[in-house]
């Protein structure tokens, strides 16, 4: 029997553009207004999937729930994805809270290893010498 | 009070930094299923919202009938050093899914397309989505007891693949059998950038 046949493709010239920011029509408003705080909307973020956030302080008596239990999740170094899931928010959302907690300075970010145009080996051979140990 | 990690699942003050490797893949090809067997605390599940605008069918704004789309993708965590998280997240193979995680694949050190050989053809989009993305992936076939069995030529001339991209049959179910998919992985990205470093 004679698999399906893929055709190659190429790396394109242009990257597509940016798509639109998911956060403009939510299915619940209210919520998510309270959770992101009156000026939630249009922000520009770095964070990752994989930015490290570490508690800096307790929680102000003006923090907000999600805020309060963000904190003491992230005593220790915990990444956006996980907060995501333990928080119960969609990642878009959690980068919004993030970002009003840093500008705050609540929380630390220790910025993700990205892959570059040329890699460090440093870090892949680290990387394998980690799985190694699996 | 929100369900946090537990104490073992935390990491160490030390973590200064984390990588990212994403595993994609079509629906049921096994993708949670290889996050889970080398991933040192149990997968989560990080969700998010694509409105109807996203999803590209009839914009109904303003109607109470507006629906919204959850997407989900499972991922999981291996701690390399004190210093240095790997993160694997397992993500679906479909690209209007993608922007939804910012740098989900632009950040990424690299991908695994998971492929089921029943169902081969679900993986050729996200083959040329990566291709067409510059991000470098390796090619692993999940052993389905009743899947047919081609030789690894075969499978590459029908992935219309060049020969340095690896392709390996793998069980994801398997920790030693996931991580040699992910040391592939890792062996050809060194070799890549071996390749592409100043003399």
């Amino acid at each position: 029997m004679t698999p399906p046949q893929r055709q190659r493709r190429h790396p394109k010239e242009q990257p597509p553009p940016p798509p639109p920011a998911p956060t403009g029509k939510q299915k619940n408003p209210e919520r998510l207004f309270v959770v992101a705080g009156p000026d939630g909307g249009e922000r520009d973020t770095d964070l990752d999937l994989v930015t490290l956030i570490v508690a800096r302080a307790d929680p102000p008596p003006s923090a907000t729930p999600e805020q309060s239990a963000l904190l003491r999740l992230c005593t220790a170094p915990l990444s956006v994805a996980e907060l995501s899931a333990y928080l119960n928010l969609p990642f878009s959302m959690m980068t919004v809270v993030l970002t009003d907690m840093l500008t705050a300075g609540l929380v630390t970010a220790r910025a993700p290893i990205v892959r570059q145009a040329v890699a460090d080996r440093s870090i892949l051979e680290a990387v394998m010498h980690g799985l190694q140990r699996l | 009070m929100v369900p946090g990690p537990r104490t073992e699942d935390q990491l160490p003050h030390t973590a200064e930094a984390a990588v990212k490797i994403v595993i994609v893949g079509g629906f049921g090809v096994g993708k949670t299923t290889m996050v889970r067997s080398v991933s040192e605390i149990k997968p989560l599940t990080t969700e998010e919202t694509m409105t109807q605008a996203g999803i590209g069918v009839d914009d109904n704004f303003g109607s109470d009938t507006k629906t919204a789309t959850t997407v989900a993708m499972d991922f999981g965590r291996i701690s390399i050093t004190e210093q240095l998280v790997l993160y694997l997240f397992g993500t679906p193979g479909q690209q209007r899914f993608w922007f939804l995680w910012n740098g989900l694949f632009e950040g990424a050190l690299g991908a695994v397309v998971l492929v089921d050989t029943r169902r081969l053809e679900v993986s050729f989009d996200v083959i040329g989505r990566l291709e067409e993305c510059g991000v470098p992936f390796v090619v692993a076939v999940n052993t389905f007891p009743d899947a047919p069995r081609y030789a690894i030529s075969e499978l590459r001339t029908a992935l219309d693949l060049p020969e340095e991209i690896p392709i390996i049959e793998c069980d994801a179910r398997r920790r030693a059998s996931s991580r040699d998919v992910l040391m592939t992985l890792m062996h050809f990205l060194h070799a890549l950038a071996t390749a592409k470093a100043p003399a």
